[in-house]
């Protein structure tokens, strides 16, 4: 199989309201570059399977929307008519058909010959490496298999743009890890245009290129896994990418003041200060040589390190990570210190 | 271990009993009866040999097929449609394209006469426009026309129930693979609800095989089977005879249903 070439897609003003009046989606727009991976992530509710739909042309944006394939405006083609491969959460294999019937399915609709068309099912089975399972029926595969095939079956259209709502989210999570890396290693492999839709931010973050972080139907980033991770521009999104601690507080003086003790941070005087940063972004040393000082309430040795539970003083709770060896104890004081790039003041 | 077995089988004696009361007696006897005639056991081949039983099997046969072809076609595309939509006013239509159930055969046929009988609305309305008098409400038409109405509801509310439980993203996957409306209704759907469509079919010819109010109300010039079985018994006491074409309605129509049972996997029940 040669690899497909993915098209860029670009989105304009792209909103989504039902007859209802329920708005999925506010006008958003979006460029995917051509053979990227772009995930979009979120809670349920929050529009990124309202914008995958768009993309496909399940649905229609509402009036002004623009959805163009490679420049070419696809906004009033149905889903039929774009060339999109889509793998659903449901799978939705066809039940009636066979695995390699199920495969050719999108070349027998497109007129290609029997003979032919189980050829190319055939090699793109066994590029998944399930070339064993073609006779099978589809009641007669694990939830591992149906999900390959359903991804066989999108892919042996060739198409332009490959679509993956919440793929993994019915698997179990060992096997969630594995497809995951699979799909990962294919997506790059064939440098297909991936929209990639979950609410696993280990997913987002491992598959991404870049990713999308949605809220209330609208678009709260836009970055790579680093900047998503690292530079969130927001609570929301810190809160819902990864473990993040929240210490509330003022900044007066150059010095952020909470209930813990005090940091030095290059900022102007507020009266309402959140200071934000990851569980392994600490060091914790001893208490005479920081600012900032916790009570330890509970220590989890993980093997290769350990995740400590800090009590801030006034009830505020702080995960923080510590080497395997640093001895620590519930009912203990501990410093915690935090170097100037790894929290965010907001 | 044992005595609950037993506990248990003797709990199984009512439905033996209920079984040989009113199935394995009346067969028995019936088989009987349709031997006790003057051509005895041969009654049977008689039925088949005679062209005015062979006409009535054979137009049954023929009715009940087309009954049961017109009321899937129907109740396919309008279980489709209101399973699909949502409007204003959808759980009214519903229940009032359910209201043929509360109807006993008769009260069919005669909304069949007032729609197509001599005085009936077409009849009026066809009279009106100079076209003649239109009346089929006492042909095989004005009988289709009955059990089609009669037969609708079950088939529709079985057909209903198996479009709402098939995956949308079904339909979805096959559009997003390049297929068009009738290839997604040929590969996807249809085949999605075969087992209904068997079940519900098996149901409305059933119906259409044995329905006797309906063609007891309009069919007075028509022969059906349910109709010739009632007049040998009735006029001409002719018991026998009465009685080998009631064991071939049944043999009939039990083929049918175990066989549609067979090919959908699923459970068929006989009604009317």
């Amino acid at each position: 199989m040669t690899a497909p070439t993915g098209a860029a897609i670009s989105i304009a003003g792209c909103g989504k309201t039902y007859p209802d009046g329920t708005r999925a989606l506010s006008p958003v727009d979006l460029e995917v570059k051509a053979g990227e991976t772009l995930v979009l992530l979120g809670p349920s509710g929050c529009g990124k399977t309202t914008l995958l739909r768009l993309i496909a042309g399940l649905e229609t944006p509402d009036v002004g929307g623009r959805i163009a394939f490679d420049g070419a405006d696809v906004t009033a083609l149905p889903i039929e008519k774009r060339n999109v491969g889509m793998v659903f959460q449901s799978y939705a294999l066809f039940p009636n058909m066979s695995v390699i019937d199920n495969v050719a399915y999108g070349l027998r609709v497109r007129g290609v010959a029997t003979d032919a068309r189980r050829a190319q099912a055939a090699s793109v089975l066994a590029m998944m490496r399930i070339e064993a399972l073609a006779e099978r029926r589809i009641d007669q595969l694990s939830g591992g298999q149906r999900q390959r095939v359903a991804l066989a079956r999108a892919l042996a259209v060739r198409p332009r743009v490959l679509l993956l709502d919440e793929p993994l989210t019915a698997l179990d999570a060992a096997l969630r890890e594995h497809l995951r890396s699979e799909i990962d290693a294919l997506l790059r492999r064939l440098a297909i245009t991936a929209v990639y839709v979950t609410h696993d931010q280990a997913e987002a973050l491992a598959l991404g290129d870049r990713i999308v972080v949605m809220k209330n139907g609208a678009i709260a980033q836009v970055g790579t896994p680093r900047e998503v991770y690292f530079q969130p521009a927001d609570d929301y999104v810190a809160g819902f990418v990864g473990i993040t601690n929240r210490l509330e507080g003022i900044v007066r003086n150059g010095r952020f003041e909470t209930a813990a003790g005090i940091l030095r941070v290059a900022a102007p005087d507020r009266a309402k200060a959140r200071l934000l940063f990851r569980p392994e972004a600490v060091r914790l040393v001893s208490p005479a040589d920081a600012t900032l000082v916790f009570q330890v309430t509970q220590v989890e040795f993980q093997g290769p390190r350990q995740r400590v539970t800090l009590n801030a003083g006034d009830g505020t709770r702080i995960i923080a990570e510590a080497p395997a060896d640093l001895p620590l104890s519930a009912g203990t004081a501990i410093g915690l210190v935090l170097d100037a790039n790894r929290y965010i003041l907001a | 271990m044992h005595s609950a077995d037993r506990l248990a089988r003797l709990f199984l004696l009512p439905l033996f009993l209920f079984v040989a009361a009113f199935f394995l007696l009346p067969m028995v006897r019936l088989i009987g009866v349709a031997g006790s005639g003057p051509n005895g056991m041969a009654e049977y081949v008689a039925i088949l040999t005679n062209p005015r039983y062979v006409a009535t099997l054979v137009a049954t046969l023929l009715l009940s097929a087309a009954v049961t072809a017109a009321t899937l076609a129907i109740g396919t595309v309008v279980a489709l449609f209101l399973a699909r939509n949502r409007f204003w006013g959808r759980p009214l239509l519903v229940s009032c394209l359910t209201l043929p159930l509360a109807f006993p055969g008769v009260v069919v046929g005669f909304m069949v006469i007032l729609l197509a009988g001599r005085q009936g609305l077409l009849a009026s309305l066809s009279m009106g426009l100079g076209m003649g008098r239109w009346v089929f409400a006492y042909s095989m038409a004005g009988l289709f026309a009955g059990y089609v109405y009669f037969s609708l509801p079950r088939v529709l509310v079985t057909l209903m129930a198996a479009v709402e439980k098939l995956d949308p993203a079904l339909e979805e996957a096959a559009r997003s693979l390049g297929a068009g409306r009738f290839e997604v209704l040929r590969d996807v759907t249809l085949p999605g609800i075969a087992p209904a469509l068997m079940a519900s079919g098996a149901i409305a010819f059933a119906t259409a095989m044995g329905a006797f109010g309906t063609a007891f109300t309009l069919a007075t010039r028509i022969d059906v089977l349910a109709m010739t079985i009632y007049t040998e018994f009735t006029l001409n006491a002719n018991f026998a005879t009465a009685a080998a074409l009631s064991i071939a309605l049944g043999l009939i129509t039990w083929a049918v249903l175990a066989l549609s049972r067979n090919l959908a996997g699923s459970g068929v029940a006989a009604a009317g």
